[in-house]
């Protein structure tokens, strides 16, 4: 097809704009995916050249207790985070939906601040927050005589406070389900009241439905961000030698451990296997998250509406 | 959690009509809808505390002496008060490189993201050619490629081609254009009637002329958001400093706020006031950057949200 249209001026100049897109796609997206799946099948050190080591790599990584530990804590962490977030963003976005007008916008405002902070000092703070002599935290859990935790350095409480943390920054999502509340037509939730549905019975049966894809997009989205975690846990956790490590490997996470990996201990054969496999969970997790989703996300007959999500 | 949104709301633009009967019945009701407001305002100013008060405790705690760090947490202000740390930081770190190589890796960031994303946006949006339907599947397809995947290829590259050590790997990158940014952009290009670029054409415009003259300029909003956005993601950027910056003079904000960290609170040196100073100056310029660009932010957020 491209010999018959090739003679068109229109079609030379479509690929001249798509130029760009396609020396990046092939540069710094198709090449380097398959440059990674070759050196995971080498060991490599920038030094000496790549040494074949066929799957080896994958091999490692299936004793190394270390991956094992990474995924189990990148496991936890995404597990509570998700649902957390989605959770407690809606229940902020359907109190915005509530007031509506300036005082929402105001408070949409104060709410998403926090996701304008740099996760570097998100981090710094909450090391201060967390801190468990004297931390905020502890000290207002004192005010109702809870004896708060060692957040940062007992191991059994460094995730649940990175949790806690993490709860910090719900702007992006609270925004998203603030936004699709606004679109739910009145119409349905006035003909639902006149059927006599009470307030539970309508988020159940008009909110939620109603809001389902916008739900569906943000666990996705907040799954595939919190898999890739790094920079707020690198911050407090890691990056000092003279630390003391008295939480063990309690916040070593995946990308923490790919990144130590490749760009302390410079094993780039061995961080690219980590880097396939980070690729194959995101990629499996992802597909299960769609496969589930369309059973129950309602999609809106849109004339243009074909998202990126819908559209796979 | 209970409430819906039944009620009280006024939705603007098409869907707002007036009140049913029903519902002008039922807020008519003890405990309408002017309580159920108030209520709902207390709870959302309860929220908004937990949310705004580690900022307040950040800026307190950042202009107290060390030994009172941790002492009165509930106190909204500094006592005593003690701005010498903002003085101490600066003496500590260069803090100066960093705030202008924050602003200039930034800015070129977000130029070249935005100019080439609109670039190849238009060439999705305008032309219709062979393959379009596949290209523009790898775009977004390449919308789901963790970064961390291709994290080894892209320092060896740049290593290849003798750019480590410098900021270069930390936009230079983005002169390709951007999955996200394209999207965003060709979504608001489709929106141009295409009589407009069919006018210009009979007036003897050309290709680059309808994106110059006409795409860009009416897609300004759309720009200003990917603007905006990137610049965001730049300054936050830890991973690709962490990579490819060696030389302190060099670091970006988050890069030196971690090392500050690293030397200052983890380390045997203990100057927390510099660390929390470090942590103000790193923040408060995004946070005006976010006032400023406020609606170009939950504008972006929340149509991409839509319609992704």
């Amino acid at each position: 097809m491209a010999r018959r249209l090739s003679g068109r001026p229109e079609t030379r100049w479509a690929y001249v704009f798509l130029l760009p897109w396609l020396i990046g796609l092939v540069l710094f997206q198709a090449g380097p995916m398959v440059a990674s799946l070759v050196l995971s099948l080498t060991d490599y050190d920038l030094i000496s050249p790549p040494k074949f080591v066929g799957l080896g790599n994958y091999a490692q990584m299936a004793q190394d207790p270390k991956v094992a530990r990474a995924i189990a804590n990148t496991a936890f962490y995404t597990v509570l985070h998700v649902p957390l977030a989605a959770v407690i963003a809606l229940a902020l976005a359907l109190m915005l939906n509530r007031v509506t007008g300036r005082a929402a916008g105001v408070f949409r405002t104060v709410f998403y601040l926090p996701s304008m902070t740099p996760y570097v000092a998100v981090g710094v703070l909450f090391l201060f927050l967390l801190n468990g002599q004297a931390g905020l935290v502890n000290q207002f859990l004192g005010l109702f005589g809870i004896d708060g935790p060692q957040w940062t350095t007992d191991p059994a409480w460094v995730k649940p406070g990175i949790v806690l943390m993490s709860l910090w920054n719900l702007g992006s999502t609270t925004i998203i389900l603030f936004a699709a509340l606004r679109n739910v037509p009145r119409e349905l939730h006035e003909a639902a009241m006149i059927d006599g549905a009470g307030a539970w019975q309508r988020f159940r049966s008009v909110t939620v439905p109603m809001i389902s894809s916008a739900l569906f997009f943000v666990v996705i989205i907040n799954t595939i961000s919190s898999v890739q975690m790094f920079d707020q846990v690198y911050t407090m956790f890691f990056g000092n030698q003279s630390a003391q490590h008295s939480y063990g490997d309690a916040a070593l996470f995946y990308v923490v451990y790919l990144f130590q990996q490749g760009f302390q201990f410079l094993h780039m054969g061995y961080a690219s296997a980590l880097a396939w496999v980070l690729f194959l969970i995101i990629l499996v997790i992802t597909v299960i998250q769609v496969k589930v989703g369309n059973r129950f996300v309602y999609y809106e007959a849109e004339p243009q509406g074909s998202t990126e999500l819908e559209s796979r | 959690m209970t409430g819906t949104t039944a009620g009280t709301s006024a939705p603007a633009g098409p869907l707002a009509r007036p009140a049913s009967p029903a519902a002008v019945a039922r807020d008519d009701r003890p405990g309408g809808a002017g309580t159920r407001r108030a209520f709902f305002l207390v709870m959302l100013a309860a929220a908004s505390a937990v949310f705004l008060y580690p900022f307040v405790w950040l800026v307190v705690a950042s202009l107290k002496p060390r030994d009172r760090t941790f002492a009165d947490p509930f106190l909204p202000w500094p006592r005593p008060f003690a701005p010498q740390s903002y003085v101490d930081v600066w003496h500590a770190a260069p803090m100066t490189a960093w705030l202008v190589n924050t602003v200039v890796v930034g800015f070129m960031a977000a130029l070249t993201v935005t100019v080439s994303s609109a670039f190849v946006a238009f060439g999705f949006a305008y032309f219709r050619f062979p393959g379009r339907g596949v290209l523009f599947g790898s775009v977004l397809a390449t919308m789901m490629l963790p970064a961390a995947v291709t994290l080894v290829p892209t320092y060896l590259i740049w290593n290849a081609v003798g750019l480590t050590g410098t900021q270069v790997p930390l936009w230079a990158g983005n002169v390709f254009g951007s999955a996200f940014y394209i999207f965003l952009l060709r979504q608001f290009f489709l929106g141009i009637p295409r009589y407009v670029f069919e006018a210009a054409r009979v007036d003897g415009a050309s290709y680059l002329d309808l994106f110059w003259r006409i795409a860009l300029p009416l897609a300004r909003p759309a720009l200003i958001i990917a603007f905006v956005f990137e610049l965001k993601a730049s300054w936050f950027d830890l991973m690709k400093p962490l990579i490819y910056l060696q030389d302190p003079q060099l670091f970006t904000l988050p890069r030196g706020l971690k090392a500050i960290v690293d030397q200052f609170y983890q380390g045997g040196d203990p100057k927390w006031e510099i660390v929390l100073a470090a942590g103000v100056i790193t923040t408060l310029p995004l946070i005006a950057i976010f006032f400023v660009g406020q609606r170009y932010f939950v504008q972006g957020i929340a149509t991409t949200g839509q319609r992704g």
